[in-house]
C-alpha cells in the first residue's frame, strides 16, 4: 500500500516534511567511509582464525613481506596497543571479563578472530598479502551451543575460568513461590530465539590517521557511537583522549552492530602509527559475518502459573544467553534488557527470572535492533498464545484479561521499571479493526478451498526505550551515562547550527531536529544545519541506539532551544525598553503584548546578540546554548501487530499475506520518518521469523557468512502493510515522545509465528521455532500428519 | 601493478582511457580510479545489488563485471542521472518524495535497478516490481516506500 502524505509540509513538529538528507544520497554524493581517500593512504587486510578454538603456534609472514606493495605485516607482538577489556558493561560487578588482544595473542577463540594485519598499497595487494601469511594452529576442543557450554566437562573457552559461565542475572519477587503454588495450572514453553547477523548494507570500515609530529589521531569510522570509540581508542592506543578525533561520515545502517568499539578501529590507528601513513580497512561481507557482532542467541524456558480464567499469577523465566567468545561493549547488559521486559505489558506481579550468560567459541553477541527486548516480547507473546490454546480462551481475550490497565500508570513492574503511559487495549482494538480480525474465518475458508493453511496472529508489546537515566545505567553496572548533548548556535545572518550528540545512520535527524528548531525557535526548517558524528565539534555525545535519539537527544535540543529563546527574550526586552514580563512569544519573535509593531524577530535578535552593541547588563554576547539532558525515566512505546499467513503444505513455504501495525510512540515529529522506521523494523522482525539464522557447525565453522547463505528479506518476500498510530504522550519529557526505531522489530516476529502456529493448529501444532524456513515447516506438517 | 591493459570506457557520457589490472572489477575502477564513489559495494557475492550500474543500457552488477569487459562500452552510474541543470531524474525525485531511502547506501543501486525495471516493464504491477527487485537488498525501508517510489517514477516517466 502506497503511503499517502498529503498533510501540510511547513516544516514544523508533526509535519510529514520530506528529508533534507536525501539529495546527497540520491545523487551519489553521500560520503561513506570507503568513499574517503587521504593522501598516502595504505590499505589493510586481516588474517583471521579459521579455527573455532586453537593455540597459535607460529605466524610466518615471509612470503607476504616479499610481495611488492606490501608494507608491513603486524601481529600481537608488533602492533603497539594495550590488551584489555573492551566492554563497558558489568551488571552486578562480578561479570567475567576476559581481555581481548587486538590481534590474537596465543589463542584464537572463534572463527574470524583477527590474528594478523597486512598493510599494502591497495586493497587487492593487502588481500594477496593476507593470503600469503602462514599461521600454524594447534586445534583445541570447541563448544558453540550455549546450553552445552554450561554442562560439566564442556570445553573451556577461557582456560583461566573454571566454567563458561559469564554471569547469572537473577530477579525473584518475594511472593513468587506462594503465587505459583496457588496457580490452578502451570503452562510451559521452550523458545529458541536464534542467533542473527545484523547485516547493515554498508559493512564496517575505518581509516586511522596518526600524525607523528603532534600525536594527534583521527579515526574515520562507520559507527553509531563516535565518542565511545574515541575513549576506547585513547585507552587501547595509549594516547590522550584529547588528541583523538573520531569522525563519523555517512553511515549505511547500523542496527546495533555499529554500537560498539571494534578491534579493527584500534588496529588501523596503531598501524598508522607504525607505518607513518593513513591506513584504511573496509570489511568485506564474508568478514562481516564473523567479525561484526551477532544478535539474539537466547534459549528460554517459560513456566506460567495461571488461573482457570487465564490470569497469569506467577511467571518463571529461565534462559541461557550465548555471549560468544568475549564480552563486547554492552554484551552482558543485553540480556539484562530481556530481564526487564519479561512480563511484557501484562500485570504480572510475581516473577522468577534467571538468565545464565555463557562463553562459546563463536563471534560475540551484542545489541541488534531491539537488543534483548525482542527476545522478551517474542517469548511472552508465544506464551500467551500457548496459554490461550491450553485453556481454550481466544488469543485476544487472554491478552485483555492480563493487560496493565490505563488507570494503573505510572505502573511499577515486577522487574523494577516504572512504565510511563499507555493504553494497550486501544492499540489492540484499532489493530483488530484495521485487520478485519472478525472477518478472518471467511478468508481462512477461502485458503482452505485452495489447499492452503491460513492463520492469523497477533503480538502486543511494550518496550523500554530512551536509554537511559544515568543513575540507572550506573546501577545496572554500565560504565557509561545515558544523557545526551545539544548545542544551538544562531549566526548573525539568522541561520542556526544545531550540534547533536546523537549519531544518525538513516533515521533522518537533520530533518527532525530542523523541525523541532523551526517550531520552538521560529528559524525556518531550511535555515537549520545539523552537525553530528564528529567529536571535534561536540563536547560529548552518547550516540544513537536504544530508540534514544529523540527521547533523549531531541529533548536536549528542545531545552537548548528554550534557553536561546529566553536569552533572546532578555535581549528583546532590553532593545524594546520593556520588562521581560511584557513580552509574548509569537512563534518567531518576541513582541510587546498586544503591540505587533513593537517586536524583534529571532533573526534580528541573533544579529543584535552577535554585534553586542547594546546588551543588557550581565548578558553574554551571541545567542547560543548548550544542554546536557539526563532523562528522568525511560520511555515505554507499545503497540499491537496483526498479520495473516498462508502455508503451502506441499512446499512448507510461509507467505505473509498482510500486516497491520498499530504503534504508540507518543507524539510524532515527522510521520513520514516514523512510518519508515516501522516499515523497516517490521521487515527485520519478519526476517527473523521466516529466514534469518546464523549457523555454526559443531566444530565452530561459520556456515552462513554471506548474504547467499544468510537470507535477509527481499522486496518479493514482504507483504503490503497497514500502519496506524495511537498516542499516549510520555509524561517523562516535554515533547511527549517515546521512540520508534526498534518497535517494528520487537512486535513482528511473534505476530508472524503466532499466525503460522494458528494456521497449523488444526493439525495439532502448538509451537514452531524460528526461522520458519520451508524445510522446517514441511517437517512440522509431516510430523503432525503422520 | 600486475598484468594490465589500457581500456577506454564511456562513463555518463565522458570518455575515460585508463590502465587497469585484468582483475580490477568495474566497481573498483569506478570508485578507485575514476573517484566516482556513488556506486557502492554491499556483499561481494552478487546478492545485494548495491553496485548496480548500466552497461550499454542493461542493469548489471559492477562487482561481478571486470573493468576490461567494459572496454569500448558505455557505463551509466548514479552520478549520471541528474540533468545538466542539476534537476533530479524522475527516479531520484520519486525516491525523495516517497521516503524511499533511509541510510542511502543501497539507494544508488536500487535506483539503477529500478530504472532497468521501468524500461523493461513500464506498466509493472506492484507485485511485478517486487519480484523484479529481488536482487536488490535494503535493510532499512522494508521496501514499502521503495516500491511506491518506483511506481511513482514509472507513472511520471510514462507521462513525460
Amino acid at each position: 500500500m502506497a503511503v499517502d502524505y498529503t498533510t501540510q509540509t511547513t516544516g514544523g513538529i508533526g509535519d510529514a516534511v520530506l528529508r533534507k538528507e536525501d539529495r546527497k544520497f540520491v545523487t551519489g554524493e553521500g560520503r561513506y567511509v570507503d568513499d574517503l581517500k587521504l593522501p598516502g593512504m595504505l590499505h589493510a587486510a586481516f588474517v583471521r582464525s579459521s579455527f573455532g578454538h586453537a593455540r597459535i603456534t607460529s605466524i610466518d609472514a615471509t612470503a607476504a613481506l616479499a610481495l611488492p606493495g606490501v608494507h608491513a605485516v603486524l601481529t600481537h607482538a608488533t602492533l603497539p596497543v594495550e590488551t584489555g577489556v573492551l566492554s563497558a558493561s558489568n551488571p552486578g560487578g562480578d561479570v567475567r571479563h576476559p581481555e581481548q588482544a587486538i590481534l590474537a595473542k596465543e589463542f584464537a577463540r572463534y572463527v574470524g578472530e583477527p590474528v594478523a594485519m597486512v598493510i599494502a598499497d591497495d586493497r587487492y595487494l593487502a588481500r594477496d598479502g593476507a593470503d600469503l601469511v602462514h599461521v600454524e594452529y594447534d586445534p583445541l576442543p570447541v563448544v558453540v551451543d550455549a546450553e552445552q557450554a554450561l554442562e560439566p566437562g564442556a570445553p573451556l573457552v577461557h582456560a583461566e575460568y573454571d566454567s563458561n559461565l559469564v554471569k547469572t542475572l537473577e530477579h525473584v519477587t518475594d511472593g513468587f513461590d506462594d503465587a505459583m503454588a496457588k496457580a490452578s495450572k502451570v503452562i510451559k514453553l521452550r523458545v529458541d530465539n536464534q542467533r542473527l547477523t545484523p547485516s547493515a548494507m554498508e559493512t564496517r570500515g575505518c581509516i586511522g590517521d596518526w600524525q607523528e609530529a603532534t600525536g594527534e589521531v583521527t579515526l574515520y569510522t562507520s559507527t553509531q557511537v563516535a565518542h565511545f570509540v574515541r575513549t576506547f581508542v585513547s585507552i587501547v592506543c595509549g594516547t590522550s583522549e584529547a588528541k583523538v578525533r573520531v569522525v563519523t561520515p555517512d553511515v549505511g545502517g547500523g542496527f546495533g552492530a555499529k554500537l560498539n568499539t571494534y578491534r579493527e578501529e584500534f588496529a588501523v590507528c596503531a598501524a598508522s602509527h607504525v607505518v607513518g601513513r593513513p591506513v584504511k580497512w573496509i570489511e568485506d561481507r564474508t568478514e562481516a559475518g564473523v567479525a561484526t557482532i551477532h544478535g539474539r542467541a537466547q534459549v528460554q524456558y517459560y513456566e506460567a502459573g495461571v488461573t482457570d480464567e487465564g490470569r497469569i499469577v506467577a511467571l518463571k523465566f529461565d534462559a541461557v544467553q550465548n555471549n560468544g567468545a568475549y564480552n563486547m561493549l554492552l554484551t552482558p547488559s543485553i540480556s539484562h534488557l530481556t530481564l526487564f521486559m519479561v512480563p511484557g505489558l501484562y500485570d504480572i506481579q510475581d516473577i522468577s527470572i534467571r538468565i545464565r550468560q555463557t562463553f562459546t567459541n563463536t563471534t560475540p553477541t551484542d545489541a541488534y535492533r531491539g537488543a534483548g527486548r525482542p527476545e522478551a516480547t517474542h517469548g511472552i507473546e508465544r506464551l500467551m498464545d500457548a496459554i490461550a490454546d491450553d485453556l481454550g480462551i481466544d488469543a485476544v481475550e487472554i491478552r485483555r484479561r492480563n493487560f496493565i490497565q490505563p488507570d494503573q500508570f505510572p505502573y511499577s513492574s515486577a522487574t523494577g521499571l516504572v512504565y510511563d503511559s499507555g493504553e494497550y487495549e486501544m492499540n489492540l482494538d484499532k489493530a483488530l479493526e484495521l485487520s478485519d480480525y472478525a472477518g478472518f474465518a471467511a478468508r481462512r475458508a477461502e485458503s482452505e478451498a485452495n489447499g492452503k493453511y491460513r492463520g492469523i496472529g497477533l503480538s502486543t508489546y511494550v518496550e523500554v526505550c530512551g536509554l537511559a537515566p544515568s543513575a540507572v545505567t550506573a546501577a545496572l553496572g554500565i560504565g557509561a551515562p545515558g544523557w545526551e548533548h545539544s548545542t544551538v548556535r544562531l549566526h548573525p545572518t539568522g541561520k542556526a547550527t544545531v550540534i547533536t550528540g546523537t549519531s544518525p545512520h538513516g533515521q533522518g535527524h537533520a530533518t527532525s531536529w530542523s523541525q523541532i528548531t523551526q517550531t520552538e525557535l521560529g528559524i525556518p526548517f531550511e535555515d537549520v544545519e545539523v552537525i553530528h558524528g564528529d567529536t571535534a565539534f561536540q563536547p560529548y555525545g552518547l550516540g544513537t541506539y536504544g530508540s534514544r535519539s529523540l527521547a533523549v537527544g531531541g529533548i536536549a535540543l528542545y531545552r537548548s532551544l528554550g534557553k536561546v529563546r529566553e536569552k533572546a527574550r532578555e535581549l528583546a526586552a532590553h532593545l524594546l525598553e520593556c520588562s521581560m514580563d511584557d513580552l509574548e512569544w509569537t512563534g518567531s519573535s518576541w513582541q510587546v503584548k498586544g503591540s505587533p509593531d513593537r517586536a524583534k524577530t529571532i533573526q534580528e535578535l541573533a544579529y543584535a546578540g552577535w554585534t553586542s552593541a547594546s546588551l543588557p547588563e550581565g548578558l553574554e554576547p551571541v545567542l547560543e546554548a548548550t544542554t546536557f539532558h539526563d532523562p528522568p525515566n525511560f520511555t515505554f512505546p507499545s503497540g499491537t501487530h496483526v498479520c495473516e499467513v498462508e502455508i503451502d503444505p506441499d512446499t512448507g513455504r510461509v507467505e505473509v499475506l498482510n500486516y497491520t501495525a498499530v504503534d504508540d510512540c507518543g507524539n510524532v515529529i515527522n510521520p513520514l520518518i516514523v512510518d519508515g522506521q516501522v516499515h523497516g523494523g517490521v521487515i527485520q522482525g519478519l526476517g527473523q521469523a521466516l529466514f534469518e539464522e546464523t549457523v555454526y557447525s559443531e566444530d565452530g565453522q561459520m556456515l552462513t557468512p554471506t548474504l547467499v547463505e544468510y537470507l535477509v528479506p527481499s522486496a518479493a518476500d514482504v507483504p503490503p502493510m497497514t500502519l496506524a498510530r495511537t498516542v499516549t504522550p510520555s509524561p517523562s519529557n516535554p515533547l511527549g515522545v517515546k521512540g520508534i526505531g526498534e518497535a517494528g522489530t520487537i512486535g513482528a516476529s511473534a505476530a508472524i509465528v503466532n499466525a503460522a502456529v494458528d494456521a497449523l493448529s488444526g493439525l495439532g501444532v502448538r509451537h514452531i521455532e524460528m526461522p520458519m524456513q520451508p524445510a522446517r515447516i514441511w517437517n512440522v506438517i509431516q510430523e503432525a500428519t503422520s | 601493478m600486475t598484468m594490465g591493459q589500457t581500456i577506454t570506457v564511456t562513463v555518463n557520457g565522458t570518455v575515460h582511457t585508463a590502465e587497469v589490472e585484468h582483475r580490477t572489477l568495474l566497481v573498483h575502477f569506478l570508485r578507485e580510479q575514476l573517484n566516482m564513489t556513488g556506486t557502492h559495494i554491499g556483499c561481494d557475492t552478487s546478492t545485494c545489488g548495491c553496485c548496480t550500474v548500466h552497461l550499454d543500457g542493461d542493469a548489471v552488477l559492477s562487482c561481478s563485471t571486470l573493468a576490461v569487459q567494459c572496454d569500448g562500452r558505455e557505463v551509466r552510474t548514479v552520478e549520471g542521472l541528474q540533468a545538466a541543470d542539476g534537476s533530479l531524474h524522475p527516479i531520484q525525485q520519486a525516491f525523495h518524495e516517497n521516503h524511499g531511502l533511509q541510510c542511502g547506501f543501497c539507494t544508488p543501486g536500487m535506483m539503477m535497478a529500478a530504472l532497468g525495471i521501468i524500461e523493461q516493464q513500464p506498466n509493472a504491477t506492484d507485485d511485478e516490481i517486487r519480484a523484479a527487485l529481488e536482487g536488490n537488498l535494503c535493510r532499512c525501508t522494508g521496501y514499502q516506500n521503495i516500491v511506491a517510489s518506483i511506481r511513482a517514477a514509472a507513472d511520471q516517466m510514462a507521462r513525460s
